[in-house]
């Protein structure tokens, strides 16, 4: 439906135009009163005369979507500036919605096509829209980067927009401004600037891809030829970059596809876990992974790895080594297969893996895939190609095209040329838009220190953080889900960003405020954006590209060219691998935290009481060492250490993580935050006073302290260990080969008539849930799915530490095998909807009954809170609401609520529904139409967040539908099955790779309790 | 105290009353608690030390209503605390009251007569404590009348399937019976005090009370047989209300609660402490008010024997559960009985073995038995290991289950202790008031004992001095 035919539109259009015209270019304030005197306007009486009282009927039957909703759009701004507190309303250019449209129903959904940042790469999404506000976000399956599936981050950003603590008021100095004064002063300054040629003129952003963002830079260098743009992100693709160009000469990035590789050896690198493309690397990778049968071949990860990744947790074979031992390895494997490296010396282990991985790596030339982690040197990175492209893998498995990103120069180099330039006096004007260099710079650089010699330092920020409160102006940014913009995925491919709702408190967009330094007066992103795709297209066919590009989410034809480049010899030699571990001492790893990110998402509820996938803990960053390290340096969790590195020192609580390589200390950046807001401010211990220049990723040499101090720590999983019992399983490849079954013979399953009462007969829909162990990585992408689809409360790190945490669906990890190289295993638990659920029959009000459907229902009205159901739950999922946890007050939060499902009040017991409004939703739908419902149609929460596609759900009463073929893999069982609750929810067991010669003499099933 | 105090010595050993007790002596004795003008310090004392826990217990509740149950530290897991150990424990504590009234009435125990006014009221307000807690301990109390069924709107019904509501049958059974018999049992007493009360208050109250009692022949045969009916009707319910809330746990599938010896066990442990119970109060207010001659050593002694019959097959029930725990080969119960052995809570888990077990074995002692400081400490030792009992199978079960993953710490905050010990003050309100305006003990059996055993106590003293 959403391309809009011209002529259909014809009569319509006379109309909505003119209307349309007046509304376009006005924003803020200056909307409201374009809609006030619209509503007085000839052309709106006669619009909405000829509208109102048959509404879709005077427009074409094909196109009445658009016409409608923009008919809705403005009866609804009407019935705000009437009076009613709307505080919600849809951008004033026109969006288009996206790969579902439904018919344009008050209550029902929109859903739009748009994309988000991350570290300067674009995730393709789409964001369900209810009457003007965005509630939530999923991906888009037609982008590269997403294939249908978010990460926790964007998930959670949705209630980053809606956040209370989001900057609000442009401020100067210490006194709230207008805007009217901010372009007067800033004009002012830059005609000063534009005098000396830009001089002293900087410009601070992360990394850039977005083709407006660059040709704005270009005007800008056009105005202000002498002015200089910086990058700073601080999850740089540095290294990556840097190693390219000493293995080619010239930059160049890798598309890895690990679904084309038998073999896949990373070193440090968690491509499963992080960066631009994971969501794509996920998908591909599990796809390949799913056993097919007894004939199935199997795939094998490495992964040599300095702290417990993501990616180091679904390895067939992982060695725990130190960051700084990582090139050693690599050398090590690099030499065995023939390579000019020269030889380190390896300790016995080392050599063992490192001869397997190399003959292995042998037997897969062009079908395997070395991967090398950011926080690598470049050293690394170009042994990394020497190695693939001495395999043949280049090509193959890791594409190489041309870099995406605006700039491949250092942005280490490039922000410690502007601390320099700041601090020599050489910076007259900074322009800060979206970072926080002051938190997140290096900490050699003092940037709080060097801003202070910045007269005219302007940050645009969605928060008044850190670096906004030593700048002399702070401008509020607008959310990626409030401006209009552009953005490239890690192919390539280009997003064009629209927002679905206008700003909430006239936040400007960086290509605005880029635009305005440019010299252009009064520029609207939609504008910017627009102009810059006019010249990009050419104007004949602009409008049908446009709303095209808008309602797929993707601009076609704009994957980055391939790219192929000689390789030289020095790239296998380049790299220092002689270093002495033992000179090393203690080392330090810096790496992102894997639910706040690099601190951009601190005050982030969601984030917050996301447990990372294998401390399980929340609200809280920690310093992880091995059990060895901790046994050795008398440490139990919660001790609080000092970490001390030269005159550098960062105070934190240690947790003992089995898999962490001894004599290693994990530290994770993005907490202490003292400007995130009421969430995340003074949480965790910020690490980044650690981080330096000359040791961007990790350091040795560094010693710990205990302060005598404790701190407690909010996690949600205290046993980790399996206690003999089946509940998860897995196998290696040979036992699956053996015995495909093998799972269903560990443990005892009652048949379907070991009952006394007769079987309920389910006659329509018997709705089930079929999750693959073998998928899942653990992202938790599925558990903040779930949080922002059913309105799911933050209770805050003491609620958490009591064991009250809220989640319907949670992540359970648990440890098998040796304690320092323990295995790790994933499983999604929630709701089992068991046919014979024993929290129905305890509940004295029937609070909790079965449907018709096989569904096991809450119902939250009748709920008295005896809280029977839970204790009598043999999973225990159902969760509780010991206090009025939900936030009935704050009324920027009430418009993020999905409205389909009820805010919970205090003493009512909740859980996992199936996403039961999705089925009404689907059922309705279906029976509108008169057809029946269909397989996929129905889709919950995780199932369609998930990257690895591990959730199935459906009709089981459907012999062709995926759960009931899913249930059927011979690898499927259910949780606690002798417990005769027959639950609708399975799970099909795991099979890992190992490799036989790494394990010579040891027992060879690996099978569940290990 | 205002009563001069006979010596415990007067008391002949295995008599139930004490000698030289005339009609009238017994009556006056009695009735002069309640009569008297002046009350003992000590009563002010007691009461208010009550009120200050009630206030404990209302201020604990406030804080209840306003916060929620959160204010706790039930979770999940743990979703049952204080609140259902409590109720338990109080609501076994009843069962003494019922025993020694109802069935020892019909099996004719006459050294019941002295103990069972107090032992029945003590019932009373002790199912009065334990009514209060599944109440409280929902998470929206103020719906709790949907528990039970009644005509609605709504159309529904409660779930008939579930144990929490053969508990609101059980236990609301099991408070009107109680009272109905206790005050069935007040009525000729009541008409007593009417008569010698020397207020117009006094005479108003008490004859409304009194129902209009004359002490005819025709009421008396009414009065007996009524009597005899409700006994029988309490009878069952000695065994029911505690086999009932055994079912809470026993129906459901949580390992260390799914079990069948839990409901006999349970009636044990009930009477277990309930007569620890008795004997803590009787053997105080014997004391304080001098009542040697009526509570003698051997009613001690006999309550003594029931405490160590029952803490046997109190024993005999932990054995078993232990047993089976690993006969069964089961991996769930296996684990859950060696994470009481030496988990989280084993050392709550090694005390109440102590208390109910090890200790109460010193009962096999007549001198233990007949000693009042060691029975009473017995007694006490017993109260807080049929405590710890509730604690251990409500909490242990339901914080290691069946997954690791969601295993738990249970530790109650100072709501769930305040709440507790305030309950001891709700319970010590309504006792002070039963001691201060009603016979404790119940006049008219007591002269029915003066009666019987007079002449027979005589003609042991003759031999005595021959």
């Amino acid at each position: 439906m959403p391309v809009i035919d011209e002529n259909d539109l014809a009569e319509a259009r006379i109309d909505l135009d003119t209307i349309r015209r007046r509304i376009q270019g006005t924003s803020g304030p200056t909307y409201w009163r374009s809609l006030d005197q619209l509503a007085e306007s000839p052309e709106f009486e006669k619009w909405l005369h000829a509208e109102f009282p048959r509404q879709a009927a005077a427009l074409p039957e094909n196109t009445s979507g658009i016409a409608r909703r923009e008919f809705l759009k403005l009866l609804g701004a009407s019935l705000a500036f009437a009076g009613a507190a709307a505080c919600t309303r849809q951008p004033t250019e026109k969006i288009v919605p996206a790969v579902k449209a439904p018919e344009d129903t008050p209550g029902r959904p929109l859903s739009f096509a748009t994309a988000m940042t991350a570290g300067g790469y674009g995730t393709g999404l789409v964001v369900e829209s209810h009457e003007g506000r965005p509630t939530k976000i999923e991906g888009n399956p037609e982008h590269p980067a997403s294939r249908g599936a978010t990460d926790v981050f964007a998930q959670a950003s949705i209630l980053t927009l809606y956040d209370p603590d989001r900057s609000q008021m442009i401020r100067r100095v210490n006194e709230v401004a207008s805007w009217d004064g901010f372009t007067a002063e800033f004009s002012t300054i830059l005609e000063a600037q534009q005098r000396a040629g830009g001089e002293g003129l900087r410009v601070l952003l992360g990394a850039v891809t977005s083709p407006t963002t660059r040709s704005m830079l270009e005007q800008l260098r056009a105005r202000f030829p002498r002015a200089r743009v910086d990058f700073w992100n601080p999850s740089n693709r540095d290294h990556a970059h840097a190693g390219a160009l000493l293995a080619y000469g010239e930059a160049i990035d890798a598309v890895v596809h690990p679904g084309a590789a038998d073999v896949i050896l990373s070193f440090d690198a968690d491509f499963l876990g992080g960066g631009p493309d994971h969501l794509r690397h996920i998908r591909e990778w599990t796809k390949r992974r799913r056993p097919t049968g007894s004939d199935f071949e199997g795939t094998r990860l490495y992964v040599a790895e300095s702290t417990y990744t993501t990616t180091g947790s679904v390895a067939d074979e992982r060695l725990p080594i130190r960051a700084a031992d990582v090139a050693r390895m690599a050398a090590a494997v690099a030499h065995r297969l023939g390579l000019a490296t020269p030889p380190p010396d390896l300790a016995e282990r080392e050599s063992r893996w490192a001869d397997a991985v190399a003959e292995d790596l042998t037997r897969h030339r062009g079908q395997s895939a070395v991967l090398m982690g950011e926080n690598q040197p470049p050293e690394v990175h170009a042994l990394g190609w020497a190695v693939n492209e001495f395999l043949g893998n280049v090509g193959r498995t890791i594409e190489t095209i041309q870099p995406v990103a605006a700039s491949t120069g250092s942005q280490w180099q490039s922000i410690t040329n502007l601390g320099s330039d700041m601090r020599a006096g050489r910076v007259d004007t900074l322009l800060l838009l979206e970072t926080n260099p002051v938190y997140d710079a290096p900490a050699d650089l003092t940037f709080g220190e060097a801003l202070k010699h910045v007269p005219n330092a302007i940050h645009l920020g969605l928060y008044d953080d850190e670096t906004g409160r030593l700048s002399r102006w702070h401008v509020p940014a607008a959310h990626y889900l409030e401006a209009w913009g552009d953005i490239r995925s890690a192919n390539g491919t280009v997003t064009l960003q629209q927002p679905l709702i206008a700003p909430l408190y006239q936040g400007k967009s960086s290509i605005e405020i880029l635009a305005l330094a440019a010299g252009k007066a009064r520029p609207s992103g939609y504008d910017l954006v627009r102009e810059h795709w006019t010249g990009v297209w050419g104007g004949a066919d602009f409008e049908r590209r446009w709303e095209r590009a808008l309602h797929d989410g993707v601009v076609p034809d704009t994957r980055a060219p391939e790219r192929r480049a000689a390789l030289r010899p020095e790239a296998a030699t380049a790299i220092d691998s002689r270093t002495s571990p033992a000179a090393l001492g203690l080392e330090a790893t810096y790496r992102m935290h894997p639910t706040v990110g690099d601190g951009t998402f601190s005050n982030n509820g969601w984030l917050q009481e996301c447990p990372t996938p294998l401390t399980k803990l929340t609200w809280d960053n920690v310093v992880l060492v091995a059990p060895s390290t901790a046994e050795r340096l008398a440490l139990a969790n919660g001790d609080v250490v000092a970490v001390e590195g030269g005159p550098r020192v960062v105070e934190g609580p240690v947790w003992i993580l089995p898999g962490q390589p001894a004599g290693s200390l994990g530290l994770q950046l993005g907490y202490g935050r003292t400007r995130a807001g009421h969430v995340g401010d003074g949480r965790g211990f910020d690490v980044y006073p650690l981080r330096t220049t000359d040791a961007p990723w990790f350091r040795g040499g560094m010693s710990v302290r205990k302060t005598g101090r404790t701190m407690s720590l909010a996690c949600t999983q205290h046993h980790g260990t399996l206690e003999g019992r089946h509940v998860v399983r897995s196998g290696s490849l040979d036992t699956y080969r053996e015995d495909p079954g093998f799972a269903q013979h560990m443990g005892h399953e009652p048949g379907p008539d070991d009952t006394l009462y007769p079987n309920y007969e389910y006659e329509g829909h018997a709705w089930g849930m079929a999750i693959d162990l073998n998928a899942c990585v653990g992202c938790n992408a599925c558990l903040v799915a779930c949080q922002s689809e059913n309105n799911i409360p933050v209770v805050g790190p003491e609620q958490v530490a009591m064991g009250r945490e809220m989640h319907w669906l949670r992540l359970d990890r648990y440890w098998t095998g040796d304690l320092e190289e323990p295995e790790a295993h994933y499983q999604p638990m929630l709701c089992q909807h068991c046919e014979r659920a024993p929290c129905e029959v305890v509940c004295p009000v029937n609070a909790t009954v079965h449907d018709s459907e096989g569904l096991n229902l809450m119902v939250y009205n009748r709920c008295v809170g005896t809280r029977y159901c839970s204790n009598n739950c043999p999973y225990k999922v159902r969760r509780f609401n010991f206090y009025l946890y939900a936030d009935w007050e704050t009324e920027s939060l009430k418009l993020q609520r999905n409205p389909d499902v009820t805010v919970r009040s205090r003493g009512v017991m909740e859980k996992c529904t199936y996403c039961i409004q999705r089925i009404n939703q689907g059922r309705n739908a279906a029976r509108k139409d008169g057809r029946p419902l269909e397989d996929g149609e129905v889709v919950t929460a995780c199932q369609q967040v998930c990257p690895a596609d591990a959730i199935v759900f459906g009709d089981v009463n459907d012999p062709e539908s995926r759960v009931t073929k899913a249930k059927a893999d011979p690898r499927n069982y259910a949780v606690l099955a002798d417990l005769n609750t027959r639950p609708r929810t399975t799970y099909l067991a795991s099979v890992k790779n190992p490799n036989p010669d790494l394990h010579e003499g040891e027992d060879d099933s690996s099978g569940g309790d290990g | 105290m205002a009563i001069p105090r006979d010596p415990t010595s007067a008391v002949p050993p295995g008599q139930i009353i004490g000698p030289g007790q005339t009609l009238g002596s017994v009556t006056d004795k009695i009735a002069s608690v309640v009569l008297a003008e002046r009350v003992p310090r000590g009563w002010w004392v007691g009461l208010t030390l009550s009120l200050a826990l009630l206030l404990v217990f209302v201020t604990s509740l406030g804080v209840l209503f306003a916060y929620g149950t959160g204010a706790w530290g039930v979770n999940v897991p743990v979703g049952w605390g204080f609140a259902i150990i409590n109720f338990v424990w109080w609501i076994g504590i009843g069962h003494a009251g019922t025993l020694i009234s109802a069935i020892l009435l019909l099996f004719r125990q006459q050294w019941r007569t002295s103990i069972n006014r107090f032992a029945e009221a003590m019932t009373l307000f002790a199912v009065a404590c334990a009514g209060l807690y599944p109440v409280l301990h929902l998470g929206r109390p103020w719906l709790a009348y949907w528990l039970f069924p009644y005509p609605n709107t709504m159309a529904m019904w409660p779930n008939f399937r579930s144990p929490l509501i053969w508990d609101v049958f059980a236990v609301t059974t099991y408070a009107t019976v109680s009272l109905l018999f206790w005050f069935v049992g007040l009525i000729p007493d009541l008409a007593t005090l009417r008569d010698r009360s020397k207020t117009l208050a006094g005479r108003k109250i008490y004859g409304i009370l009194a129902m209009g009692w004359r002490g005819s022949a025709a009421h008396w045969h009414r009065y007996e047989t009524a009597y005899l009916l409700l006994a029988a009707l309490s009878t069952p319910l000695v065994v029911s209300v505690h086999t009932i809330v055994s079912f809470d746990f026993a129906v459901s599938v949580i390992p260390g609660w799914h079990a069948t010896i839990f409901p006999p066990y349970f009636v044990a442990g009930a009477i277990f402490s309930g007569f620890a119970m008795v004997a803590t109060i009787a053997i105080p207010l014997r004391w304080a008010y001098g009542l040697e001659n009526f509570i003698t050593l051997k009613h001690l002694d006999n309550m003594a024997r029931v405490m160590l019959a029952t803490g046997l097959i109190v024993a005999y029930g932990y054995m078993m559960e232990a047993f089976f725990a690993f006969y069964s080969a089961n991996l769930f119960e296996r684990s859950m009985m060696m994470l009481r052995f030496e988990g989280p809570y084993s050392n709550a888990y090694w005390a109440l073995l102590l208390c109910n077990v090890l200790i109460p074995q010193l009962l096999w002692f007549k001198r233990v038995r007949t000693t009042t400081v060691a029975l009473f400490c017995i007694a006490i030792v017993v109260n807080i290991g049929m405590w710890l009992e509730r604690y251990v199978i409500v909490v242990t079960s339901l914080s290691n289950d069946f997954l690791p993953s969601s295993w738990e710490i249970y530790s109650p905050t100072f709501w769930d202790i305040s709440l507790y010990v305030g309950s001891f003050g709700l319970f010590g309100t309504l006792l002070f008031l039963f001691i201060r305006f009603l016979p404790m003990i119940s006049i008219f059996e007591m002269r029915t004992l003066v009666v019987e055993t007079e002449p027979r106590s005589e003609a042991e003293d003759g031999e005595a001095r021959a």
